[in-house]
């Protein structure tokens, strides 16, 4: 797989690494209830999901990837900021 | 059902073998039965085997989207093993490895299973240190551990790279004599024909599609050949609980990961044992045919591609090539992903879901091959009386919630951090 990194272009996918699905960055003022449900379960559709992928082993930005978790193939990257860091 | 034995092989040899039967049915599927189990792997067969064999129920379907066995249960590297530190990990294992050892006469059927020893490597102090309180917790409770020194290592296992300056020097490992492997598919195919005549019809190229919601319970499930009634539905499709628990609305402590394995050309047997390494994540054994099959790392994120990256097979072949430099001459014939189901804690869940009628088997990691009978017969009884078995409490779907979660690895709540 290739990713094409905001900041620095195409890359190999093994310069980065894959930390979590947007929906399950767990809010500061989350209840006990809410930041299990957000930290602990997951949609993992067969299908597309929003993913929090880092540049690690190259600029180390993060960013938000749009994937389909069967063909690979990648609809939307945007580049973050930090209100997307747990 | 024909028994198999050696005399009924020589009565086949006098009239040209036409004695063999189809090892199991080909049914239509009913409109309804007691307990459907989705997913025709071996943890799905044996659960249908258990719910017939033990629990006497008669009106069982285990419901395969593709064929039996065309799963992760052929897609694993056939390990079998019980070494495991914590209690309910432990005692789940061993309760499989224990029926592991009759397993073939029980079936009827050969699972080749090959008890050669499970050699965990010590790279350090501190490895031997882990290794020792392993060890200790397992023989705590009965299952054989044993310490080898550095010296022993090197009798025990002459390939290895003893050499001290070699990448990964060895100290020195723990060894479970017990521990081994199977033949895969031998063991699909022993439960399914074990079920079969015990009555369970087996429903290939049958895909669950649906649910059917009667208010909060589930009563039946939609496939691609129809609507089936049920009384009682179990989940057991490890790699894919997260897609199949969607159905029912259900979000689950699980993300789906791709692991890879793969295999050599076959050589004459090379290597005694199962060999794994406490410091990397490379397991190395050669099978019955002489290939010597590799495993690793999943590739740490979600995937259903059954596609791996090669940069993680890469990585395990370089674990595995300084652990044993004599492989390095060998061709790889081979290689293959399976999706695993990694649950945010390491280990399975088993029990039933907040929905009504439908229990949930699954979360296996890249471990769930060693399980088979443990998993099968533990679940069997959980969908047979609506209540957990004693070894499969402790793997409720609510342990997250409650905080009781078994974190063999001790490494934090995502799955990508295994």
């Amino acid at each position: 797989m290739q990713i094409t990194c905001p900041h620095c272009g195409p890359r190999a996918q093994a310069e980065f690494v894959y930390e979590r699905t947007v929906d399950s960055v767990v809010p500061l003022d989350a209840t006990p209830e809410e930041a299990m449900k957000t930290l602990f379960t997951r949609n993992n559709p067969r299908g597309v999901d929003e993913e929090i992928w880092r540049h690690t082993f190259g600029c180390r930005a993060w960013m938000v990837i749009t994937r389909h978790r069967v063909t690979n193939e990648i609809t939307a990257i945007r580049a973050v900021g930090p209100e997307a860091i747990p | 059902m024909e028994r198999y034995s050696a005399l009924s092989l020589l009565r086949g040899a006098f009239n040209g073998q036409k004695h063999w039967q189809p090892a199991w049915r080909d049914p239509e599927p009913k409109s309804h039965y007691d307990i459907i189990v989705i997913g025709g792997g071996g943890h799905g067969l044996a659960t249908a085997y258990y719910l017939a064999k033990v629990h006497g129920l008669k009106n069982i379907a285990v419901l395969e989207k593709g064929y039996i066995g065309g799963g992760n249960t052929g897609r694993n590297t056939t390990i079998v093993r019980s070494n495991y530190r914590q209690a309910p990990l432990h005692n789940l294992f061993e309760f499989g490895l224990k029926m592991w050892e009759h397993l073939s006469d029980e079936l009827n059927y050969n699972v080749m299973f090959s008890p050669r020893g499970s050699l965990t490597l010590g790279h350090s102090d501190a490895d031997m240190t882990m290794l020792a309180q392993k060890g200790d917790a397992m023989r705590c409770d009965g299952i054989d551990a044993e310490l080898m020194t550095r010296d022993q290592v090197t009798k025990f296992e002459p390939l290895l790279d003893m050499s001290r300056s070699a990448r990964f020097p060895i100290e020195g490992a723990m060894i479970q004599r017990r521990g081994g492997t199977a033949r895969h598919d031998a063991v699909a195919w022993g439960y399914a024909r074990g079920a079969d005549t015990l009555g369970v019809d087996i429903i290939q190229k049958c895909e669950v599609t649906g649910f059917v919601r009667d208010g909060d319970a589930v009563v039946g499930v939609e496939t691609t050949r129809g609507r089936i009634g049920a009384g009682r539905v179990g989940i057991c499709v490890a790699g894919h609980s997260g897609h199949v628990a969607g159905l029912a609305g259900l979000k689950l402590p699980i993300e789906s990961q791709t692991l890879q394995a793969m295999v050599t050309e076959g050589v004459k047997p090379m290597l005694n044992s199962v060999i794994q390494t406490q410091s990397l994540h490379c397991y190395i054994s050669q099978s019955d045919k002489g290939g010597i099959v590799f495993g690793g790392d999943p590739d740490n994120w979600p995937s259903y591609a059954q596609r791996g990256d090669p940069m993680i097979m890469e990585r395990a072949i370089a674990q595995g090539l300084a652990l044993v430099p004599a492989l390095s001459r060998l061709r790889m014939v081979r290689t293959w992903s399976g999706v695993t189901d990694m649950s945010f804690d390491g280990s399975p869940i088993i029990g039933e879901t907040p929905v009504q009628n439908l229990y949930l088997n699954g979360g296996w990691c890249y471990g769930g091959f060693k399980a088979t009978p443990a998993s099968g017969f533990t679940y069997a009884h959980t969908l047979a009386t609506g209540k957990p078995h004693a070894l499969n409490a402790p793997f409720s779907l609510d342990r997250f919630a409650s905080g009781a979660t078994i974190d063999e690895n001790g490494s934090g709540p995502l799955p990508n951090s295994r």
